[in-house]
């Protein structure tokens, strides 16, 4: 094809396909008192109630040990992982474990486990695994490989601690200490298919109504979250791994026989079973066609419009956290908001949307946005702020568009399609909340102890994180941005 | 005649460091002024300060140019007029550059020997993004023109046509120069900086080269 993808091409490629998908998409607004509803969530903002503090503490301290035991171990088989990266073997491993979402993860544990702690910590550690694996090999990579040519001498263990580790470390060290972030989002959402954290009580008062009682939970949350860099000290991990053993659930009996069943007979098509090869296929292409189609094509739309009112909310609220916009006091209290608005979970953030509008794409996208545009406006903003501006430079809307934004818009450009991969992973994700992505599929079939189907579609998704990966870096490289992770 | 910019006994330091020692200056409508001195000698600092005794009066060409690197050479000029326009016109020229705004920019651009305005200022050389600094300075029409080394990465040829040009265009201008033949023939007062103070105000038909090299010993 004679046209090449430039930033100019990509916007009018990312209008055109936007405008598609609110065409194909359900935008509707279901909900017969959106405003009334909305007030009373919005009163219980205001009046966070926390008498419920026993089940609290315990929620806590759950959401705590799923969180620190699952990701601290995803640090280490990451960082083993991320040394033997090259092989393409550990690259395909770590690219199928990180494809599936950790709440799919728990829904396939939960039907070998159960309820046992080990549900919640596996769905942590597994793709936490892949994630770290890749990242931690990307930063390796990334560093100089000059002072490796100056060891040539010494031994190849030593080289490359004193040369490429050493290097890589602080990145390393941020990137971990976000994915302790992400994980204490996870283990808090893991609630709402029923492990005992934070998001259970979140649901089970949302679903209530008891606004006032799901928002203390949600501000609790909010503490531990921003109080994070510091309490995760380097010198208190040793104590966390012993309390987080401490605090994890009691574990019942792990049901032996059920596990085997599961894995030798559930989740294999029941015609592949008999040997009947030719039934297994249309069994597969039926499912492919009734479910995973609609499905994939849900969850396109949905994170598709979801990328194009991230990079909006991304652009409207950057000056927030930028010096050449706001005073230091301003900018603190833009912090704080950016802050509450990226420690909610995207899940989270589409439950209540889905308690305010209904359930259609519009919650969903706009979750998706407000959390990821949060993210991208926090980085965006704090790059700006190495900006030297003329002492003549103009003041308002016109340094936004002249000065600043024609500096910093590829920057955005390049945080944005990397949040690409994780919108598109949420968005199927959002579907266990009734909205026809993936996870509706997945979760029906779950629903319907159809075990077989569920892991199907639980692939088909993973293939389809995949290819958004290797997508979503191809558009990177061709609009020739950065196409390293930023952490915060 | 009351002066258009003065400082009285300005003293400037950064982070504890004094850069600027007790400066007195005026200025005054049709001047044409030169500051010289070593490097160091706080000359970016001075017209800094005069700058900014009164901004609305000058247009600024610092030394470090402060360009957009990925806007159009039109669009790095036409940032001289932001002040001039409502910010919703200014929008509409970001996006789609009017017939109008284009014009006097292509002929400045053409005076100053650039190539297309559309390109980008990335894409330029070192001499070229000076003279786009230049012309957006000029592009501003304003009563003072302060310029920080304006002519630095130009050749002796193209220095000439530029100094020529902001002298047709401005009574009233202030230059940090590093060529002292330069600041006599295009300057009627020169001011000679040495360690953050003043050490030479004089009219420059009253000095030769040689005079004023001790200033750089």
């Amino acid at each position: 094809m004679g046209v090449r993808l430039n930033v100019r091409n990509f916007h009018i490629m990312l209008l055109v396909t936007v405008a598609v998908c609110l065409c194909l998409g359900d935008w509707h607004v279901y909900s017969h008192d959106a405003s009334g509803i909305l007030q009373r969530i919005l009163y219980g903002a205001l009046t966070p109630d926390f008498s419920g503090t026993e089940h609290l503490a315990q929620a806590i301290t759950n959401t705590l040990a799923f969180a620190l035991l699952g990701v601290m171990g995803a640090w280490l088989i990451g960082f083993l992982l991320a040394l033997v990266y090259h092989r393409r073997a550990v690259r395909i491993l770590c690219a199928s474990v990180r494809g599936v979402h950790e709440l799919f993860w728990a829904l396939i544990f939960l039907q070998i486990f159960g309820l046992h702690p080990l549900t919640g910590l596996l769905a942590i550690l597994i793709p936490y695994s892949g994630i770290c694996a890749r990242v931690y090999a990307e930063l390796l990579e990334e560093t100089s490989a000059t002072p490796e040519r100056n060891l040539l001498s010494a031994d190849r263990f030593s080289r490359f601690v004193w040369a490429r580790v050493t290097q890589a470390w602080p990145h390393v060290r941020a990137y971990s200490g976000y994915r302790m972030e992400c994980g204490l989002r996870s283990s808090a959402v893991l609630g709402f298919i029923g492990l005992p954290t934070l998001g259970f009580h979140l649901e089970s008062a949302f679903k209530q109504g008891h606004y006032s009682q799901a928002f203390a939970v949600l501000y609790v949350f909010f503490v531990l979250i921003g109080t994070r860099h510091w309490w995760l000290r380097p010198r208190l991990l040793p104590f966390y791994v012993l309390a987080a053993c401490v605090w994890l659930p009691a574990a019942p009996a792990i049901n032996t026989a059920l596990l085997w069943r599961f894995i030798s007979h559930d989740i294999w098509p029941q015609a592949l079973l008999a040997g009947n090869l030719t039934d297994a296929l249309a069994w597969v292409w039926r499912i492919a066609i009734n479910e995973g189609m609609p499905g994939i094509g849900n969850t396109l739309l949905l994170s598709w419009v979801a990328l194009a009112l991230t990079l909006l909310l991304g652009l409207l609220q950057y000056p927030w956290v930028s010096r050449h916009f706001v005073h230091s006091r301003g900018r603190w209290l833009g912090h704080a908001l950016l802050v509450v608005l990226r420690s909610t979970p995207e899940y989270v953030l589409a439950y209540i949307g889905l308690i305010w509008l209904g359930p259609s794409m519009l919650p969903a996208a706009l979750a998706l946005s407000v959390h990821n545009g949060a993210i991208i406006a926090f980085l965006t903003g704090k790059a700006s702020n190495t900006l030297a501006l003329r002492a003549d430079t103009p003041g308002g809307i016109n340094r936004y568009f002249w000065v600043v934004l024609p500096r910093m818009y590829r920057t955005l450009l390049a945080f944005t399609l990397y949040r690409f991969e994780i919108i598109l992973r949420e968005s199927a994700i959002l579907g266990i909340l009734g909205i026809h992505t993936l996870g509706f599929y997945i979760d029906s079939a779950f629903e319907d102890i159809r075990f077989d189907k569920a892991l199907l579609l639980i692939a088909l998704t993973a293939w389809l994180n995949i290819a958004a990966e290797i997508l979503a870096r191809q558009i990177r490289s061709s609009l020739t941005l950065k196409t390293t992770p930023e952490t915060i | 005649m009351s002066p258009l910019l003065s400082l009285q006994q300005a003293s400037i330091a950064y982070a504890g460091t004094p850069v600027l020692h007790d400066i007195t200056l005026t200025i005054h409508e049709g001047e044409r002024i030169a500051v010289i001195g070593p490097s160091g000698a706080g000359k970016s600092t001075l017209l800094q300060q005069l700058y900014k005794q009164s901004p609305a009066l000058c247009a600024w060409c610092p030394q470090e140019l402060g360009l957009v690197g990925n806007l159009s050479i039109f669009h790095n000029v036409y940032m001289g007029r932001l002040a001039q326009h409502h910010w919703a016109y200014n929008l509409l020229n970001l996006i789609y550059p009017q017939a109008a705004e284009r014009r006097p920019v292509a002929e400045l651009i053409a005076q100053l020997e650039l190539p297309d305005m559309k390109q980008a200022v990335d894409a330029l050389s070192g001499g070229q993004k000076q003279r786009v600094a230049v012309a957006r300075a000029l592009h501003q029409n304003a009563h003072i023109l302060i310029a920080d080394e304006p002519v630095s990465a130009l050749d002796d040829w193209q220095s000439e046509r530029v100094l020529s040009l902001i002298g047709n265009r401005h009574r009233t201008v202030i230059l940090a120069l590093h060529d002292i033949t330069q600041a006599l023939t295009h300057c009627q007062r020169i001011i000679a900086l040495k360690d953050g103070r003043i050490v030479l105000n004089a009219d420059a038909s009253t000095l030769t080269p040689e005079q004023l090299q001790w200033v750089y010993d």
